[in-house]
């Protein structure tokens, strides 16, 4: 299995892999100078009062913060759902035989994912206005809802799309040859396992409609309706602190690393399944 | 070439109504002609079996009878029912057909019962429960009444394709499609569903079977069809069409199939290249490992 010609080659330098050793070494001493230095400057009181301030910290958790906590997770968990249903249409229009489904679906999806999502809910904001008569049902939740599901949707469908596209022509094949007609076979046989197939995407697709639900507050709120980072940002400026705004944020961490995690083990346990 | 009329007074040990019909079946897929000019019959009880080479367009002969592929041309009757006309309600006529597939399909997302009640509740709007005694009943009949709970990933392949023709029994079918069933099974599973099959035909079931089993052929078919380049070659009972082939293509073909370090010297002749290196394959494993050629790899 030896290659004579290996051997030819062997001259007396630094085998590659002590190469690698040293470097790793070098990378070490830099991490740890670098440490060194942040500390040696940092001035930790200071830091401590801007980001972690305790009178503030107690202010934050008990001036409704739980609430705006909800309302986060009320405004991302309707948007997502609405984003799924109305993605899983998008994407049945993508596939379908009819070719102006095809187009319209197709001119959605660029036309959604090419706007900025801050845009599409200032305009769903203004939209009662501009059509006096125009009452979107639950106010400012379906407001944030339809804005935030319509951009979602745009993003989701070509996820749910692949997913059903990976989905073995057999699968459809021997529905068929049941006497299952197209609208069953579709609802019980591909849908169930395209969206077991593309369930860690959509988890992300879910962590990203969470963080977009930031932007809910270009359409006005109210202080019932506060969102996270609304909520976070009114309090850190009128108390010119950032400590507020710290804990919004790990509030957003407090849903969305659960998520990440979860999906991690959806993607070992799939690739474990191949 | 088409089938041969003097070949049929053979297949007249079980007669009954026509179940099948099939008359100048044509089928393309783009410029390329498939199947050309297929005309047989099959009736209630039979058990035709179709061979041929890779490629001769048996798969598509049997996905044209359930209309999975839409005939280029001709007329497909089942039970007198034109499947190929736009009118014919051909989610019935498939409902009354069983197929069971190369690659056995199971509804992955399924257990082995739901699998097999699925269509059931669907199509003929049976309940849950007279379509679970229904299938049980089938499943039990494959030998697989005890795994019913299971999901088909943790079968083995054999297992698989008997919970795919139980699938297909919970139908009550008038008729069963078979391609290829035991040509994805590792040797030692083969038996199995075998067994199952010729049950099935003893007990009189309507059969129309794609396979490379001669043994199985010749001892369960009435009828066995041999087909070359899309149309039917040879056709008739299975002592005259394995035992004693009068075509060319037929002998030829058979010899390859059943003895497969045979080299023919005749050249190309519409063999496929899947085949042809399957057959080098076997050349190569029969060969002793000093006259291994390195120029080419022996890729497990
Ligand atoms: N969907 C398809 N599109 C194009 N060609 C096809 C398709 N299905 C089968 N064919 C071609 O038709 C011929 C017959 O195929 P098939 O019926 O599967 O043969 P067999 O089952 O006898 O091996 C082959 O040459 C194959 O390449
Ligand atoms: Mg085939």
């Amino acid at each position: 299995m030896t290659s004579p010609a290996a051997t030819a080659g062997r001259v007396r330098r630094t085998s590659p892999r002590k190469r690698a050793q040293r470097i790793r070494w070098i990378q070490y001493g830099i991490l740890v100078a670098v440490l060194i230095a942040i500390i040696a400057v940092a001035d930790f009181p200071q830091i401590q009062k801007v980001f972690f301030r305790t009178d503030m910290i107690r202010d934050t958790l008990t001036q409704g913060l739980g609430t705006a906590l909800l309302n986060t997770i009320i405004y991302s968990v309707g948007a997502f759902v609405l984003g799924l249903v109305l993605g899983t249409v998008l994407a049945l229009m993508r596939l379908s035989s009819v070719g102006p489904y095809r187009w319209l679906a197709g001119i959605y999806i660029e036309f959604f994912r090419g706007l900025p999502t801050i845009v599409v809910l200032m305009a769903f904001g203004l939209l009662p206005l501009a059509f006096p008569g125009l009452q979107i049902p639950f106010g400012i939740y379906g407001t944030v809802w339809t804005a935030l599901g319509i951009v979602a949707a745009a993003y989701m469908s070509e996820t749910i799309r692949a997913g059903i596209q990976a989905v073995p022509k057999g699968q459809v094949e021997a529905a068929r040859s049941l006497g299952m007609p197209t609208g069953p076979t579709t609802r019980k046989i591909v849908l169930p396992q395209a969206f077991r197939i593309i369930m860690p995407p959509l988890t992300n697709e879910l962590i990203l409609v969470v963080k977009d639900s930031s932007l809910a507050y270009i359409i006005g709120l109210s202080a019932t309706s506060f969102d996270l980072t609304k909520y976070g940002r009114d309090l850190a400026n009128t108390n010119a602190n950032l400590t507020p705004l710290v804990i919004a944020g790990l509030c957003y961490l407090l849903i969305t690393l659960p998520l990440t995690f979860l999906v991690r083990r959806m993607e070992r346990k799939t690739a474990k399944a191949r | 070439m088409t089938a041969n009329p003097a070949q049929q007074h053979t297949d007249s040990s079980r007669s009954g109504s026509t179940v099948v019909e099939i008359t100048g079946l044509r089928k393309s897929f783009g410029p390329v002609e498939v199947l050309t000019n297929i005309t047989t019959s099959i009736r209630q009880g039979d058990v035709v079996c179709v061979i041929g080479p890779s490629g001769s367009g048996k798969s598509t002969l049997l996905r044209c009878v359930n209309l999975l592929e839409q005939p280029s041309g001709g007329s497909i009757l089942i039970e007198g029912i034109e499947v190929t006309d736009p009118d014919c309600d051909i989610d019935e006529v498939r409902s009354r057909m069983g197929m069971v597939f190369q690659q056995f399909n199971l509804f992955a997302h399924l257990t082995v019962l739901s699998n097999c009640t699925i269509a059931q509740q669907v199509v003929l709007k049976r309940g849950k429960a007279e379509a679970e005694k229904v299938a049980l009943v089938n499943l039990a009949k494959v030998g697989l009444a005890d795994r019913s709970g299971a999901f088909p990933a943790q079968l083995s392949g054999g297992q698989q394709q008997r919970v795919a023709i139980a699938r297909a029994l919970s139908m009550d079918p008038e008729l069963m499609l078979f391609d290829e069933p035991t040509s994805a099974l590792d040797p030692e599973l083969v038996g199995d569903v075998l067994a199952v099959m010729r049950r099935l035909a003893s007990e009189g079931m309507t059969m129309m079977v794609v396979t490379h089993e001669m043994a199985f052929a010749r001892e369960v078919a009435d009828r066995v069809i041999f087909m070359d380049g899309g149309v039917i070659v040879e056709e008739g009972h299975p002592d005259d069409v394995i035992g004693n082939p009068q075509h060319n293509r037929t002998r030829t073909f058979l010899k390859r199939v059943l003895d497969p370090t045979h080299v023919d010297s005749e050249g190309d002749s519409g063999e496929s290249d899947a085949r042809r290196r399957i057959k080098d394959a076997e050349v190569a494993a029969h060969a002793q490992p000093a006259v291994h050629d390195d120029t080419e790899g022996h890729g497990s």
